[in-house]
């Protein structure tokens, strides 16, 4: 059975949550206890019908406020596949936590309101899902009960939506008609949309394929932490243990290690008491080597004809989620794959309009949850790859060194002119 | 060649990785381990991580003193043959130093005075990172919990305050004091872990499979007779075939009628059952809509 990772992004009033708590009742995941307590609280609150919603709100001040505050993770399977699906709320403010969401995502879930048509949100979250490079983009059009399931209004509302995403780098778009409430298209085909004749919602979601989504080309993969046993039985055993990256390593494969510049081949790879004839992401394994190098965490195993670009000036694209706004000049601690270091802020370039994706220059600074192009000056290189070719390599989170927190998180884009 | 692993097999990728940013980014890492089956994955998963190596930190036991004798025998085994070091930190010992107070009555629990036995082991052990068995199927609080979760120098967990968690960079920067919890199996669920167990062949304590055990009915949960707890005069005993679901503090944890007998029949069971785990074997978190929330904010696993 295969996994698949998606985000969900809207907001209440979307149906959002009622369309995971539909998905998750049909597919017999909600619990007979879990959807009494529910049924009990719909009663209490005076609601006509069992309020799905009900079933992710997970924190007090969410039931209380009656919105999704955090990043709650669920899951289901069926047969096929299992889901983790990533359920982020949709408002403006949110943006850091649908950014949270995307992050792992294979699949991005949007739900627009049949009665309302594309909204500032809906454009938002696909600009989102885009910049995150999730790979394939489904969207609900949702509540088609309350346009009497008209063909016309979905056809309009694909047709404005696709205009938008035609500026964007999606590569798999699928429109949905569906009632989460009702659960029409849901699970099964529904008889108030004769006109419809791609998938259900489910079986999209299990039929989707998303093999060639991962980098099995250039062979990355980050030393992690370095085994050695120090035993009787494994005297001599030092193995490099990390997770593929990208791309395949098989025993006898030449490599060469950065930053040192020396090479060797690979001995063996070992996963447990197993030895493997390759490894591919997302495997966690641990790499020997044929000759004794120093090696240590945060160094990169590569192949020589295929290596990241090694630099200290690195471009990208940060979306920012703290209240202390990024400002030029600022030193923060970066973690880059198994690597850290201290970066300074060389310039902030523009920040970008989520909704309308214009260029925004002259800023002096980026608060909460916006999104803006930067350029990094590192205190040791890292070893990147564009964002949009390996999500692993070409992402970094940026943390305060006076708070600790994760401030920021970004994507690369290449390497920066040097200031 | 093929390219996509399996659900198993990646999240099995995805723990050891965890494992490993732990034991390279902490000085003090601990494994939280209750004999449980989600320790138990957790532990194999460990093994695993730093084979041929041992496993680089050590297991803690917080210990309420009303334990199955069969989930004691499992832990001291296990412990011996991962040649690991093993920390009892004793709800018993908290009460006698007067750090707790027992609760009285006849559904008197030590569940939540365990917070503060754990906390306090924590300080003086200056543990920096302890790993859990929480999985965010389990519960909804615990649905919005990271991998890696911060805990304040009170060892108290702000869950509206959490920092962003992307790709697979955790961030465990802390100060002197404050301590990282570290989630391993945030996303298994309870038949991933079945699973996993059956395909690793991962021991369990006995418990887990259909035995016959003396037990009685209390708010719809079968307890099992035990030293801890006190029957009242209404509530019935008798012998059934049970087995249980999760491992706790045996005053409060309740088994399940069932006849499976082998891991292959309890994913039967498993997959076929329309009862959360926790909402079917455990008093503890029946307290309240909030109950799991309210205690882990405190500190609880």
């Amino acid at each position: 059975m295969e996994m698949l990772r998606f985000a969900t992004a809207g907001s209440v009033d979307d149906g959002k949550s009622t369309l995971i708590g539909r998905l998750l009742l049909e597919t017999k995941q909600i619990f007979e206890d879990q959807l009494e307590a529910v049924e009990r609280t719909s009663q209490d609150r005076g609601f006509d019908y069992t309020n799905l919603a009900l079933l992710t709100d997970g924190l007090r001040s969410e039931r209380e406020q009656g919105i999704t505050i955090d990043v709650a993770y669920r899951y289901f399977a069926t047969p096929r596949r299992k889901f983790i699906i990533a359920d982020t709320p949709g408002h403006t403010q949110y943006t850091r936590n649908m950014v949270t969401g995307a992050s792992t995502a294979d699949l991005a879930l949007v739900l627009i309101d049949a009665r309302k048509g594309v909204l500032e949100q809906s454009r938002r979250h696909s600009v989102i899902a885009s910049l995150l490079r999730v790979n394939h983009l489904v969207l609900c059009v949702n509540k088609m009960d309350l346009v009497d399931f008209d063909e016309e209004r979905f056809e309009e509302i694909c047709a404005e939506f696709s205009e938008f995403a035609g500026k964007l780098d999606i590569d798999d778009l699928t429109f949905i008609p569906v009632s989460a409430l009702n659960g029409d298209n849901i699970v099964t085909h529904s008889p108030n949309t004769p006109w419809y004749e791609g998938s259900t919602l489910l079986h999209h979601l299990e039929h989707v394929y998303t093999g060639s989504d991962r980098n099995f080309i250039d062979a990355r993969f980050p030393v992690q932490y370095v085994i050695r046993p120090m035993s009787h039985d494994y005297h001599d055993y030092r193995g490099y243990a990390g997770e593929v990256a990208s791309g395949t390593f098989r025993p006898g494969d030449e490599v060469l290690v950065l930053p040192s510049g020396f090479t060797s081949r690979i001995a063996g790879i070992d996963m447990y008491e197993e030895s493997l004839s390759e490894a591919f992401p997302p495997m966690s394994v641990s790499i020997r080597l044929e000759d004794e190098i120093d090696i240590s965490r945060g160094d990169m195993i590569c192949r020589p004809n295929n290596l990241p670009t090694t630099t200290q000036d690195v471009d990208a694209m940060v979306c920012w989620f703290n209240e202390r706004p990024l400002q030029e000049g600022n030193i923060y601690s970066i973690k880059h794959t198994s690597r850290s270091v201290r970066a300074k802020v060389s310039t902030l370039n523009y920040r970008l309009n989520v909704n309308t994706l214009h260029r925004e220059e002259g800023q002096s600074k980026l608060e909460m949850n916006e999104i803006g192009r930067i350029s990094l000056r590192t205190t040791a290189p890292l070893f990147v790859d564009e964002y949009r070719r390996n999500r692993t390599t070409g992402s970094l989170i940026i943390i305060d060194e006076a708070t600790s927190e994760t401030v920021g998180a970004a994507m690369v884009l290449g390497t920066a002119a040097t200031p | 060649m093929a390219t996509q692993l399996s659900n198993l097999a990646e999240l099995e990728a995805e723990s050891i990785h965890i494992f490993r940013e732990v034991a390279a980014e902490f000085e003090r890492p601990v494994l939280l381990f209750s004999g449980g089956k989600d320790s138990a994955v957790m532990l194999r998963l460990a093994e695993k991580a730093f084979w041929p190596a041992r496993i680089p930190f050590s297991l803690m036991h917080v210990d309420t003193g009303h334990n199955f004798d069969e989930v004691l025998d499992y832990r001291d085994r296990r412990v011996s043959e991962l040649g690991v070091t093993l920390v009892v930190a004793s709800v018993q010992e908290s009460i006698d130093a007067g750090r707790v107070v027992e609760e009285t009555g006849p559904r008197a629990s030590r569940n939540r005075l365990q917070t503060t036995t754990l906390l306090d082991a924590i300080t003086s052990n200056r543990f920096d990172a302890v790993f859990g068995g929480g999985r965010r199927d389990e519960e909804k609080a615990r649905a919005k919990e990271r991998v890696f979760s911060f805990r304040d120098e009170f060892g108290q967990w702000d869950p509206k305050n959490q920092r962003p968690e992307l790709w697979n960079l955790y961030n465990g920067r802390h100060k002197q004091g404050e301590h990282i919890r570290i989630f391993p199996l945030s996303n298994w669920t309870e038949l991933d872990i079945w699973q996993y167990v059956a395909d690793d062949k991962v021991e369990l304590p006995s418990i887990y499979y259909a035995h016959q055990r003396e037990v009685f009915e209390r708010d719809g949960m079968l307890i099992a007779v035990n030293p801890f707890v006190t029957i009242a005069d209404d509530e019935v005993v008798e012998t059934r075939t049970v087995r249980f679901r999760t491992v706790g503090d045996a005053s409060c944890t309740g088994a399940v009628e069932s006849g499976a007998t082998t891991v292959e029949e309890v994913i039967l069971e498993v997959a076929a059952a329309r009862i959360t785990e926790r909402g079917a074997t455990r008093a503890d978190d029946r307290i309240s809509e909030a109950g799991m929330e309210d205690r882990k904010r405190e500190g609880y696993f």
